[in-house]
């Protein structure tokens, strides 16, 4: 199976994937008629039919590789699908056709505040999500200052995390997943709450993560961080792989087709 | 059309598969898992206030005394030592009732974990069972004292009549919260039905009243209810030292028989969970 999948990309022989799809549906039922067992009951022809028959195709005929070390960028619409492709990796979710292959540890979708419980202190929550990830509590403890240190949210580690601005929940976030050696990254949209401040150190951090061989899939809708931060770049539109390639010519179809001519003087200024 | 998207998603189900590797767990991590989550829960419910205890009690004894004042002094039931009847009642029922009636919750609670981290689920009805299970052991030393104070001392059958008991409450007592958590996803109403059965168990459970007052006719449909037995052999237990083995070993065979289904509810519905929650 590995010789078919190097057949089909030739241009990437020499590296084994570590996240492939090959063909893959993903539909969600929408259980629209089944809100509980009164109306599942009272209306059991209707509920029976809506089962079957009602669902919403998320993705469609996904084939796409990743390989060790690369920064993949996903782009596309609102809907489009490109969390449930985040979430086919992480492996909270089954595809309905097609073949799903993750061949290293893979962090939890880190988007705001996912997996933080509000009531617990910023240092629970490393832990919580730590444990969650399948480390031990040693081997978080052995992090734990360090992740403190990159979050820069101080005094407040030790409050609740109810009490926290958006971007320190996305500061604690991005630090928890980023020391705890995660092999495959995936990461949605959670960059452009920070300040720009720790955007840069962010982004510092993910380029020594490329040097580490850490395998980063990325979804975003700044096309700025695609340009910037990735080697290679999918566009789903309408739940179907439109285009990949070069982050540059992806973006630059992308922005074209939604009306939006890229201006990459601008972009790159305004990113630097 | 539709036939030929239903033959195809027939055909291709074969081949639809997921494998991840590197993301296995070890023994350390699963515990630690438990241990985070169990430390959450206690601290979450209790607010880290030195009260955790008290409310763990405050609520089986309470029942007792409102059950004392209706029956013994207002409705004039004469059982001896009735209120050793309702404190071991109550306060076993309670575990139960807890832990069942708080199922529906479970998954749906941890709504944003189960959509974002792939981990195995049903630590989530684990852990919550083993915190009902501490609840419960921290209020024993109350039944003792009531136990005490009218005469009935702890005898050497708890050593080994209370472990076996603990586990078959626990193992149905979780069997049944995990089918539940699962169900309860798809079909959101699942919670008042549960507290409408649990109405009805509370009733026909010898929580109230003794065994020997049911007609002796109807004694042996008791054993058709799963907490019946379980409640009955707590009572002889704690009351009168005795080990049921009848009793125990009926509540043995429906602990398994939910502990099996529970977990088979669950692993047919598990991989669903994170798209309806």
């Amino acid at each position: 199976m590995t010789s078919h999948s190097n057949q089909t990309n030739s241009n990437q022989t020499m590296r084994d994937p570590v996240v492939s799809f090959q063909n893959v549906y993903k539909s969600y039922p929408l259980y629209g008629h089944i809100r509980g067992v009164k109306n599942f009951l009272f209306d059991f022809p209707r509920s029976l039919k809506s089962m079957k028959d009602e669902s919403f195709e998320a993705l469609q005929d996904i084939s796409f590789e990743v390989y060790e070390g690369e920064n993949f960028g996903i782009i596309g619409h609102n809907g489009a699908g490109k969390s449930t492709t985040l979430g086919l990796i992480a492996g909270v979710l089954k595809p309905n056709r097609g073949i799903v292959e993750v061949r290293r540890r893979v962090s939890p979708l880190l988007s705001l505040g996912a997996g933080f419980h509000p009531e617990l202190t910023g240092r629970e929550n490393i832990e919580l999500n730590g444990v969650l990830m399948g480390l031990t509590r040693r081997e978080i403890r052995l992090k734990m200052d360090e992740i403190i240190e990159f979050s820069e949210i101080g005094d407040f580690v030790n409050r609740p995390v109810r009490v926290y601005s958006s971007g320190m929940m996305a500061r604690i976030g991005f630090s928890v997943v980023a020391h705890l050696d995660p092999e495959i990254l995936l990461i949605d949209e959670v960059l452009g709450v920070g300040d720009i401040r720790f955007q840069k150190k962010c982004l510092d951090k993910m380029m020594t993560f490329k040097e580490s061989g850490v395998t980063m899939l990325l979804v975003t809708h700044s096309v700025a961080s695609v340009i910037n931060i990735c080697d290679r770049a999918m566009w789903i539109a309408d739940h179907r792989v439109q285009m990949m390639g070069n982050p540059i010519e992806v973006v630059e179809a992308y922005c074209e087709a939604a009306g939006l001519p890229l201006n990459l003087g601008l972009i790159n200024k305004a990113a630097l | 059309m539709s036939k030929s998207v239903s033959i195809g998603q027939r055909v291709t189900r074969r081949i639809s598969r997921v494998s991840h590797f590197g993301s296995h767990r070890n023994f350390e991590n699963y515990r630690d898992i438990l241990f985070v989550l169990l430390q959450k829960e206690l601290k979450v419910r209790y607010n880290n206030k030195g009260l955790g205890f008290l409310w763990s009690i405050a609520n089986p004894l309470a029942s007792a005394l409102v059950y004392l004042i209706a029956f013994q002094i207002l409705m004039r039931v004469r059982i001896p030592d009735y209120i050793l009847i309702l404190i071991t009642g109550t306060f076993t029922w309670q575990w139960f009732t807890n832990v069942v009636g708080s199922s529906s919750n479970a998954f749906v609670g941890n709504a944003p974990l189960i959509k974002k981290v792939s981990f195995p689920r049903n630590i989530v009805l684990l852990c919550m069972s083993c915190n009902h299970l501490i609840h419960f052991l921290m209020s024993v030393p109350v039944i003792l004292l009531f136990l005490v104070l009218h005469g009935h001392y702890p005898a050497l059958t708890w050593i080994y009549g209370m472990p076996l008991l603990i586990a078959v409450q626990f193992t149905m007592a979780y069997g049944i919260a995990l089918g539940l958590a699962s169900i309860n996803l798809f079909f959101r109403d699942m919670e008042r039905l549960v507290g409408i059965i649990l109405n009805f168990a509370f009733y026909l459970t010898p929580v109230l009243y003794p065994v020997e007052t049911v007609p002796p006719k109807l004694r042996h449909l008791m054993l058709f209810n799963p907490a019946a037995p379980l409640i009955a052999a707590w009572r002889d237990l704690f009351i009168n030292g005795k080990v049921d083995w009848l009793y125990l070993a009926v509540s043995a065979g429906y602990a398994l028989l939910f502990y099996l289904l529970g977990t088979s509810i669950y692993k047919r519905l598990s991989w669903k969970f994170a798209e309806v929650i």
